[in-house]
C-alpha cells in the first residue's frame, strides 16, 4: 500500500499545487519521483514528529494541503497533542497518513504496533478516520480526502496487501463494500484485515455450510449509522473484525450504536485483547496471536450461529 | 497594507503601551483573569510589532499576503486582545463581556475562525513556533511574500517541540521567521534558569543556527534595533528579550505571585497612577 500511496500522491501533486508531503525521515527512495518532480513540496522533517504535525497545521492554515507520512505510532500517539490542538481544534485540512498500521510491523515489536489509533481519534472532534483495505481503496479515499477540507487520518498497511476490490469499483469514503453475499451471517471487516474475513467466508461456505456476507469498511469515523440500522433489520447478529484493540475500536462503536438503538441484534467483536505482544513474529503470526485471523473469524461465526440457532429453537 | 495609525516616535509607543498595560490590569480585576505578570512583560514587544513591523490590514484580517503573528505564550492573551482591539481588528466594546460565560475573551486565544486577528489558538506551550514555521514555509511554497513573527516565553522553551522547530527552521534556511523570547526569568512556579537550566539562552539559539540578538525587551529603542538590524539576514531570527515580569507596575515587577494573583480595585488605581493613565 505504501507504494500505491507514493504513486498516487505524486499524481495528485502534479495537478494540485497546494499539495505538500511531509515525511518523518522515512520512506527511503519511496518518494524519489515526487522529490524530483516537485522538490519544493517535499519536506523531510526529521525524527521530530511533534514539530512536523505543527508545521503541517501551519501550512494548512496558510492555504496548502499538507500530507504527513510516517510509521503509524509516530504520526499518531507520538504527536497526539499536536493532532488534537493544531490540526483538529484549528480545523486545519491536514491529511495524516500512518503507514505500517496495526500489526504490519509485528516483527519490530509493540513500539511499532498501532492498536489504539481508532479509539483515540474517535474521541477527537472534527477528525475523519479512514482505513482503506487495499491499494485501490487507498487511492480512492486519498483522492477524496484531498479534495475535501477536513482534517483526516488515513491508516494504511505496508506492502503486499492483496487487492480485494478492483480499482474501477473502489469505494469512496463512508461506503461499505459487499464482496461476498450471504444470509446466514454478516462480517464487517475493517481495513486490511478484510482479506482474512474473505478467507473466512470461503471456509464457512465450504466446511460449515454457512453463507456469510462480507462487508469491507474503510471509514471508522464518521460511522455509517444507516448501514448498521439496515443490517439490524436483516441479520440477527453481526461479527466485526479489526486489527486494533477491542477497547474503543470499531466493534465497540457498533455495539454501542446497537445498544442505544434498542435493536436486539447481537454482535461479536474480534480485535486485539488488552495486552502488549512481547514475542516477535510475522504479521500472520501476530494476527493468529490476537485471534483475528481467518480461523478465528470462522470460529466466531460458527459459535455465534450456533448460539442464535439454539436460542431460537 | 495601510500604515499603523498616528505613531511616529518611540515615545508615542510608550504611551500606547502604558494605556494597554492599564487596560490589562483593569480587565484582570474585572474578569478575574490571571497571568498579569506574563502579560506586562511582553506588551512592549507586541506594541512594537503591531505598530511598527507587521504588514497587516485589520479590515482584511485574512489577506493571503498578510504578515502572521502568533502569541505562542498563549496565557498572555489578555495583552493580545487589548492590542488587537486597539489596532481595530474588533471594537473595544467587544471586550466588555471579557471572562463572562460565552465570551471569546478569556485566558487564551480562541481558534482563528472564531476571532479576527488570531492566527493560532495557543495556550498549550510549544505549539506556536512549529505552526509559525509551517506558515513561513507555506509562504515559500506558494510564493507569497509575507513574514511570520512569534512571541514565546522563557518557560515555554522547556518544551522539546520548540527545539525541534528550531532545528528544522535552520535546516530549511527559513528567513521570513522571527521570534522574540520574552525572557522574564520566571515560569509558573520558579526561576526559569533553575527549573530546567535555560541559561545561556542566547547561546542555545545561536548554536541551533539562528541569527540572535539580545536586548532589553522593555526598551523600544533596543526592540527597534533588534527588528531593524537583521532584516536581511538569511537565517531565522531570534530576539532574546530580557524583560521584567509585571513590568510597569512597581508592586508587580519581578514578583511571581502575579502569575496568578488578581488585583484589587485599589491596586488597579495605583497601577493607573504609576502608568500615568487616567483610571
Amino acid at each position: 500500500m505504501r507504494n500505491a500511496f507514493a504513486d498516487e500522491i505524486t499524481t495528485l501533486a502534479d495537478t494540485d499545487p497546494r499539495l505538500v508531503l511531509l515525511s518523518g525521515d522515512i520512506g527511503n527512495r519511496l518518494f524519489d519521483k515526487l522529490k524530483n518532480k516537485h522538490p519544493s513540496r517535499f519536506f523531510n522533517c526529521g525524527v521530530a514528529e511533534g514539530n512536523m504535525m505543527g508545521v503541517a497545521a501551519g501550512m494548512a492554515l496558510s492555504g496548502l494541503r499538507p500530507v504527513v507520512y510516517t510509521i503509524t505510532p509516530f504520526t499518531t500517539t507520538r504527536c497526539l497533542e499536536q493532532i488534537r490542538v493544531d490540526v483538529a481544534y484549528h480545523d486545519a485540512p491536514v491529511v495524516i497518513v500512518g503507514t505500517g498500521s496495526g500489526l504490519s510491523y509485528a516483527s519490530l515489536g509493540p513500539t511499532h504496533h498501532s492498536l489504539e489509533d481508532f479509539s483515540i481519534f474517535r474521541a477527537i472532534p472534527k477528525l475523519q478516520v479512514l482505513t482503506p483495505y487495499d491499494a485501490p481503496s487507498l487511492r480512492a479515499v486519498l483522492r477524496q480526502a484531498l479534495s475535501a477540507d477536513v482534517p483526516t487520518y488515513i491508516r494504511i498497511g505496508k506492502k503486499g496487501e492483496p487487492e480485494l476490490v478492483p480499482e474501477t469499483d473502489a469505494a469512496g469514503i463512508g461506503q461499505a463494500k459487499t464482496v461476498r453475499e450471504g444470509t446466514d451471517a454478516c462480517i464487517l471487516a475493517v481495513g486490511t484485515i478484510a482479506s482474512e474475513a474473505i478467507k473466512a467466508a470461503d471456509v464457512l461456505a465450504e466446511n460449515h455450510g454457512l453463507s456469510a456476507r462480507v462487508m469491507l469498511i474503510n471509514t471508522v469515523k464518521p460511522l455509517d449509522t444507516t448501514l448498521i440500522a439496515g443490517l439490524a433489520s436483516e441479520f440477527p447478529a453481526v461479527v466485526t473484525v479489526e486489527e486494533h484493540s477491542r477497547a474503543g475500536g470499531f466493534g465497540e462503536h457498533v455495539a454501542a450504536l446497537i445498544a442505544h438503538s434498542g435493536s436486539p441484534m447481537k454482535i461479536t467483536s474480534l480485535g486485539c485483547h488488552d495486552d502488549f505482544m512481547h514475542s516477535i513474529g510475522s504479521q500472520a503470526f501476530a494476527r493468529q496471536y490476537f485471534e483475528i485471523d481467518a480461523p478465528s473469524i470462522v470460529k466466531a461465526v460458527v459459535e455465534q450461529n450456533a448460539s442464535i440457532t439454539s436460542s431460537a429453537a | 497594507m495601510p500604515e499603523a495609525p498616528n505613531i511616529s516616535a518611540n515615545s508615542d509607543l510608550i504611551d500606547v503601551a502604558s494605556e494597554l498595560r492599564y487596560r490589562i490590569v483593569r480587565t484582570s480585576h474585572e474578569s478575574h483573569t490571571p497571568h498579569l505578570g506574563s502579560c506586562l512583560s511582553c506588551v512592549d514587544l507586541m506594541v512594537y510589532l503591531y505598530w511598527r513591523v507587521l504588514k497587516i490590514d485589520p479590515s482584511n484580517p485574512r489577506a493571503p499576503d498578510r504578515d502572521r503573528f502568533i502569541l505562542s505564550k498563549g496565557h498572555a492573551a489578555p495583552a493580545l486582545f487589548q492590542v488587537l482591539a486597539e489596532r481595530g481588528f474588533f471594537p473595544r466594546a467587544d471586550l466588555e463581556n471579557y471572562g463572562e460565560d460565552g465570551s471569546l475573551f478569556g485566558e487564551h486565544p480562541p481558534a482563528p475562525s472564531a476571532l479576527a486577528g488570531i492566527e493560532a489558538a495557543t495556550g498549550s506551550l510549544g505549539h506556536g513556533l512549529p505552526m509559525g514555521l509551517g506558515m513561513a514555509l507555506a509562504a515559500r511554497v506558494s510564493d507569497t511574500p509575507y513574514s511570520v513573527y512569534a512571541v514565546l516565553s522563557d518557560g515555554e522553551c522547556n518544551e522539546g517541540s520548540v527545539w525541534e522547530a528550531a532545528l528544522m527552521a535552520a535546516a530549511q534556511k527559513v528567513s521570513n521567521l522571527t521570534i522574540a523570547v520574552d525572557y522574564n526569568k520566571w515560569q509558573a512556579t520558579g526561576r526559569s534558569d533553575e527549573v530546567l537550566g535555560l541559561a545561556p539562552l542566547a547561546d542555545k539559539w545561536r548554536a541551533f543556527g539562528w541569527c540572535v540578538s539580545e536586548i532589553d525587551g522593555n526598551d523600544f529603542g533596543e526592540i527597534e534595533n533588534a527588528f531593524e538590524s537583521h532584516k536581511d539576514d538569511p537565517r531565522p531570527k531570534a530576539i532574546i528579550a530580557h524583560t521584567v515580569k509585571g513590568r510597569g507596575v512597581s508592586f508587580m515587577e519581578d514578583d511571581n505571585n502575579w502569575h496568578y494573583r488578581i488585583p484589587t480595585a485599589e491596586e488597579v488605581q495605583q497601577a493607573a497612577s504609576e502608568l500615568g493613565v487616567r483610571g
